[in-house]
């Protein structure tokens, strides 16, 4: 089992490329712990920018020193980059159009126990209704590290959300990444499960438990939640009995919201949407609470079962 | 050397037409900005249409972006593109909106939400540090913008990086659109409170060029720290039946008023030329 989370990923990736590239800049809000950039920061502290609690700062100084030729990577939880620093985001990076890639971590319900103030359930659809603004969701190690090497090729702004703790790896190092192109895990034609972030492992889970009842299930990785990959969506639409999507998300302007939208106008079929509920979610560690709401394997492979 | 005096009064005359012709505008904070503007673009400010993209060019952000007009006639009359385009201001399909926009030659990033342009500003003189580059990094703010608390936060950090690049104007004409600052949300001596987060203070007559000019210079040999200049100014600047008037925040002009305007306009004008 691999015990490396997403966000040490992210920064073995910066940490490797800033060596030669001193336009990297990696800005954190008192979170490089929590980010796993303290390595950045000892490493190149002269690339880092410490600016204190203060996220609103944060994503605004990014798009100053993005506007100067920095490639900025601003770090900061999940649940405050994403909705405290909004309007930030929305002004300073997406309609400024900086290059500026924000780091949600712990994103999803990974901070367990600590509550909703420290969830980001919303973050999708926060930013993914920005003009300009793109959204990915990595499910492993390996997929993260191959998207910061594509988003360091490109000058545009970008969002990633990854959680706290460490992952199954879904892929292996060797495996073939394209940028905005969703990654098919299995093929199958009974059932499509589209998934993105953590929830790929546990969709890919259920493809193997719904093999066992003869049912093939497509698994597609969708980590480029927008732009979304709209021919794999129209695809497994018309492939397939019915689509389920899932993710660490509410129901609202996530990548359910997203696929049933590109259906229903272009190829109508039926699409179920696991998501989190429209309340407060119950306390627990994160397994627990994916167990809690059916986003794991069994839960996914129920629906699958249902909607076929 | 321009006549910056002069100068400040033929862009008020600019503003006014430009506010007259369009219909709208935020005019009262155009006309309190403009020495400042002036006296940035015409003498101190290393900032023209041939090094625009020169990555050592001086970087201004108009965080009170809603004087967006008073801006766009100075980068005209600087030849950052032709003054012609402003006969569209504001109309359909224009790129010249009523806040600056980076769409257009000149300016460097888009506002208009408040609290955002000295943090950005700050990111730019970090950027200028961290590359030893020469640039200096101006930014002006509103009184009424002092109220968001997204600009304490560039506050704090300007200080905490010693960004002695930076220098942040305060136009402090005490209106904003519902009345007097200090009604709507106590300021005091917003001096104390920029020392207090360790800047530099210089604070100055606002529509008094020569005053301005002064204050830049000494911002400019201030080491260790950025600067603000709070800039003591006139909502409505040089308008008699506008100044110090908080309905002048957002409004167009009669053809009469627009007459009226001109005429004291000009006065003033010839009077600076001498």
């Amino acid at each position: 089992m691999n015990k490396i989370p997403n966000r040490q990923a992210i920064c073995d990736v910066l940490v490797q490329k800033a060596a030669s590239d001193k336009d990297i800049v990696v800005l954190c809000s008192d979170s490089r712990g929590s980010g796993s950039m303290t390595n950045f920061a000892n490493t190149y502290p002269e690339q880092f920018v410490e600016v204190g609690i203060a996220e609103q700062n944060l994503v605004s100084i990014s798009a100053g020193l993005a506007r100067c030729g920095k490639k900025a990577f601003a770090v900061s939880p999940a649940c405050f980059l994403s909705t405290r620093s909004m309007e930030q985001i929305k002004v300073d990076v997406a309609y400024n159009n900086t290059n500026v890639t924000l780091i949600g971590i712990s994103g999803g319900v990974s901070y367990g126990a600590l509550g909703m103030t420290h969830h980001s359930t919303n973050d999708i659809a926060a930013m993914a209704s920005n003009p300009n603004m793109r959204v990915y969701l990595p499910s492993d190690r390996f997929q993260t590290e191959k998207l910061v090497q594509a988003l360091l090729k490109d000058e545009k702004p970008a969002y990633i959300r990854v959680g706290r703790n460490p992952v199954e790896d879904v892929y292996d190092e060797n495996f073939s990444f394209e940028l905005n192109r969703a990654s098919l895990i299995c093929e199958g034609n009974d059932v499509a499960i589209i998934a993105c972030g953590e929830m790929v492992a546990a969709a890919k889970n259920a493809a193997a438990l719904l093999k066992g009842k003869g049912v093939s299930a497509r698994v597609i990785d969708m980590y480029c939640v927008k732009p979304i990959d709209r021919a794999a969506v129209l695809k497994a639409a018309k492939e397939t009995k019915g689509i389920i999507t899932v993710e660490e998300h509410t129901v609202f302007g996530g990548l359910g919201s997203m696929v049933s939208q590109i259906t229903a106008a272009e190829c109508p079929a039926r699409v179920v949407n696991l998501t989190l509920p429209d309340e407060p979610v119950i306390t627990g560690k994160s397994q627990e609470v994916f167990d809690y709401y059916g986003l794991n394997a069994e839960g996914i492979a129920k629906a699958a079962m249902e909607l076929i | 050397m321009v006549n910056l005096k002069e100068k400040s009064w033929q862009i008020r005359e600019d503003i006014v037409t430009l506010i007259h012709h369009a219909g709208s505008g935020h005019i009262g904070g155009d006309m309190s900005v403009t020495d400042i503007l002036v006296t940035l673009y015409y003498k101190h400010m290393n900032c023209t249409p041939e090094n625009q993209n020169d990555p050592n060019r001086d970087r201004f952000i108009l965080s009170k972006g809603h004087s967006a007009e008073a801006l766009y006639c100075v980068l005209a009359d600087k030849g950052f593109f032709p003054k012609s385009d402003l006969d569209n201001y504001s109309g359909y399909k224009s790129k010249y909106i009523g806040h600056p926009s980076h769409k257009v030659n000149g300016i460097e990033m888009s506002s208009g939400s408040l609290g955002h342009g000295l943090p950005v500003s700050v990111g730019m003189a970090l950027a200028g540090k961290m590359n030893h580059a020469p640039y200096r990094v101006y930014t002006v703010l509103g009184d009424g913008e002092l109220a968001e608390g997204s600009v304490w936060e560039g506050v704090m950090a300007g200080a905490h990086y010693k960004l002695d690049n930076l220098t942040a104007f305060v136009d402090r004409n005490r209106l904003q659109i519902s009345g007097s600052t200090e009604d709507v949300m106590t300021q005091g001596s917003q001096e104390e409170r920029w020392a207090a987060f360790g800047w530099h203070v210089i604070s100055v007559p606002g529509n008094d060029t020569d005053a301005l000019d002064r204050a830049v210079e000494e911002a400019k040999s201030t080491k260790g720290k950025p600067t603000v200049i709070i800039a003591n100014t006139t909502k409505g600047c040089g308008v008699s039946f506008m100044e110090n008037k908080a309905v002048w925040h957002h409004k167009s002009l009669t053809d009469e008023e627009f007459k009226q305007a001109m005429s004291e306009l000009e006065q003033r004008r010839a009077e600076a030329h001498e």
